[in-house]
């Protein structure tokens, strides 16, 4: 494997969904021109961020190869995925590419015991030929989220907390020993006090088994904590991408700053900032409809040119930005909006 | 000036099957105070209470839900009420909806959705104050409306044609209606993204400032009630083990869990390695002996096995359950 070679890439990639009837209906580009790759080498945690309805979700289906893009493409160690389509290869994928999802007790059937999902993974990935010989592998799975066969077998999933049996899933997706994993909202379900243990886990899997993490959340604190890049989406786009430092230290992009604001921040000292009134978006379908930047109509930087087309990508302090604000013509215009914010909180 | 008062609070869920009784103690031993006009927060995890707790407050204790003692009382502006002991119609009547209202977590299964919002608003008034005439219904409940900020159009639509975060809203102004004295507010942003979520509390609060009544605001997330709760209670399984205003919880921890939570919360800025406690929450069925947090205490002593820690005031303020606390005055 050489050295620059990509792990993933994203490629220009876009989805677009038909919504409404016949008369009146339309296409609604759920994902538009997204691209990114992730190295071989270095293995990372990749968080995806943004608001509901942001187009995460079909993003990780395009990933998972559960969805083809309209138009781009997804090359995954260099083969692009529409060409995945024998049976042989699709396993291949699929040992590779393993998903971690947000409920853990929806991805149990309660009825069965936890383990038994565990052998089943083992044994249809082929690296046991029964479900006697497995048990090895199932173990080494647990045992890397700090887990042991002994505690988990014979129990049903209630019998588990939150936090145990996100890390059996997470175990599960370790079996395959994958490439990569896909985290779509790993944490939201899990107790306070067990949160930081799956997040921990992702780092350890990173820095000790080498298996790159994309994380896909809303929840900044936790990105900031794991992640090594993000990229933060709205209505389809990525409006803002770099390492998490930059992103979310500096934000540029106003919706980024907007939402690293809205972040709750844990001190009772800092309520004043988060109280600032602010506005939410209108119904989705308009703003997904919105010729432009998808964010003008809440931006409070917006421009006559926003509506008109959309921002180009620019390369702002070390990040990409989607925005007007920094490109060269608009300099003087955000002088002239600056002040008309002043003139407004007088 | 109090509004609630709940002393001492025992409820447990038993049930007999086959001669075997079970009892799960969700609520043991809380007391707490809410006064006029303040926000107060609760926070803990899944399956320490939390919703029991609300239920018994709320009134909606039904078997297997038993109270076993403790006293929980209200002091509305009109009247006074005893919940453990209230007939059932004059609870549904004059109490419900009126002098304390439920704003839930899964807003979805709230809203009828096969009826449009204004019709929610229809049968709600009717129930509990008749509807003698439409037109100024209508009116009335514009006006509502738009002063907590949503668009009248709103009325007009099917739950399903709403975002998370307007029908959470709307929910918001549906317990609003008869400005009730207290607001319960079980986990109303957990489903929402960090700038609704930030829409819908400042809704919330500006409710709250309007018509200066209680908000009791139910949730895990600790960063929430930094923002919103003027006081916080900490709830470990079954129990409250930790009580002060918001700053002081935030500034000065004194329980081990608590201080555990604040240290724990991931903050933008900060990339320092951050442990979880260890163990899991305790099954209410069987929990713990004397202190139950101690299996997870990274500072449990002999006495924490044994006795259970009493509620100490430290301040008039604020009040913590441990042993560590006593040790300190003894």
């Amino acid at each position: 494997m050489s050295e620059n070679e990509k792990l993933l890439d994203v490629q220009n990639v876009m989805v677009s969904f038909h919504v409404g009837g016949w008369i009146g209906g339309g296409r609604l580009a759920a994902v538009n021109n997204v691209s990114f790759a992730l190295e071989a080498a270095k293995p990372e945690i990749f968080t995806l961020a943004g608001e509901s309805g942001s187009g995460k979700t079909t993003l990780a289906r395009l990933l998972l190869h559960d969805l083809d893009p309209t138009t781009g493409k997804i090359l995954f160690e260099g083969r692009d995925l529409a060409t995945i389509k024998k049976r042989k290869d699709v396993m291949e994928f699929m040992r590779k590419v393993q998903p971690v999802f947000q409920n853990p007790f929806d991805t149990f059937s309660p009825l069965s015991h936890v383990e038994d999902y565990l052998f089943d993974t083992a044994v249809n990935f082929g690296l046991a030929p029964n479900r006697r010989s497995a048990a090895p592998v199932v173990d080494e799975a647990l045992h890397q989220v700090g887990l042991s066969l002994d505690e988990v077998s014979q129990r049903y999933p209630h019998e588990l907390s939150g936090g145990q049996i996100q890390r059996v899933s997470v175990a599960r997706a370790l079996i395959p020993q994958p490439r990569l994993i896909l985290a779509d909202e790993p944490v939201s379900m899990v107790d306070a006090s067990l949160r930081m243990s799956i997040v921990n886990l992702f780092r350890k899997l990173r820095d000790e088994q080498e298996v790159s993490v994309i994380y896909i959340t809303h929840d900044l604190a936790t990105a900031y904590y794991i992640s090594d890049r993000i990229a933060i989406m709205l209505r389809g786009s990525v409006v803002e991408s770099g390492s998490v430092e930059a992103v979310l230290d500096r934000p540029r992009h106003p919706y980024t700053q907007l939402l690293q604001e809205s972040v709750p921040k844990p001190a009772a000292a800092d309520r004043e900032q988060w109280a600032k009134e602010i506005k939410l978006g209108a119904l989705e379908i308009t703003e997904y409809r919105q010729v432009g930047c998808k964010y003008a109509s809440r931006c409070p930087h917006v421009m006559d040119i926003c509506r008109t087309a959309d921002p180009p990508d620019l390369e702002v302090d070390g990040r990409m930005v989607k925005c007007y604000l920094y490109t060269n013509d608009a300099k003087q215009g955000v002088e002239r909006s600056a002040h008309l914010e002043d003139y407004k909180t007088i | 000036m109090t509004l609630l008062q709940v002393e001492d609070l025992r409820a447990y869920y038993r049930t007999e099957v086959y001669g075997i009784s079970r009892s799960v103690r969700a609520v043991d031993g809380v007391s707490l105070v809410l006064n006029h006009n303040e926000i107060y927060g609760i926070a803990g995890e899944s399956s320490c209470g939390k919703t029991t707790l609300i239920k018994v407050i709320s009134g909606t204790i039904k078997p297997p839900l038993r109270v076993e003692s403790g006293s929980v009382r209200y002091n509305f502006k009109a009247f006074d009420v005893d919940m453990l002991n209230i007939d059932e119609d004059d609870l549904r009547l004059n109490v419900r909806w009126k002098e304390i209202s439920y704003v839930m977590q899964g807003s979805m299964s709230v809203l009828n959705p096969v009826r449009k919002i204004i019709r929610t608003f229809e049968d709600i008034v009717k129930t509990h104050q008749g509807l003698p005439d439409k037109k100024l219904f209508l009116e009335h409940t514009r006006t509502h409306v738009r002063t907590l900020g949503l668009p009248a159009d709103v009325l007009n639509l099917y739950p399903h044609q709403l975002s998370g975060g307007m029908r959470q809203r709307v929910a918001i102004a549906l317990a609003t209606v008869f400005h009730p004295s207290l607001i319960i507010a079980d986990e109303p942003t957990t489903a929402l993204d960090v700038v609704v979520q930030r829409g819908v509390l400042h809704m919330l609060k500006a409710i709250q400032e309007q018509s200066a009544n209680t908000v009791l605001l139910v949730t895990h997330d600790l960063a929430v009630h930094a923002n919103v709760a003027d006081r916080v209670g900490i709830m470990y399984a079954g129990r409250i083990v930790e009580e002060a205003p918001t700053r002081i919880i935030f500034n000065e921890p004194r329980h081990p869990y608590t201080q555990h939570l604040i240290q724990s919360l991931p903050v933008i800025g900060d990339k320092s390695p951050k442990a979880s406690l260890s163990g899991a929450p305790p099954s209410l069925a069987n929990p713990p002996s004397g202190c139950r947090f101690h299996p997870r205490c990274p500072m449990a002593m002999e006495i924490c096995l044994t006795e259970t820690p009493e509620m100490i005031r430290l301040t008039p303020q604020h009040r913590v359950a441990c042993h560590l606390m006593t040790g300190a005055r003894a």
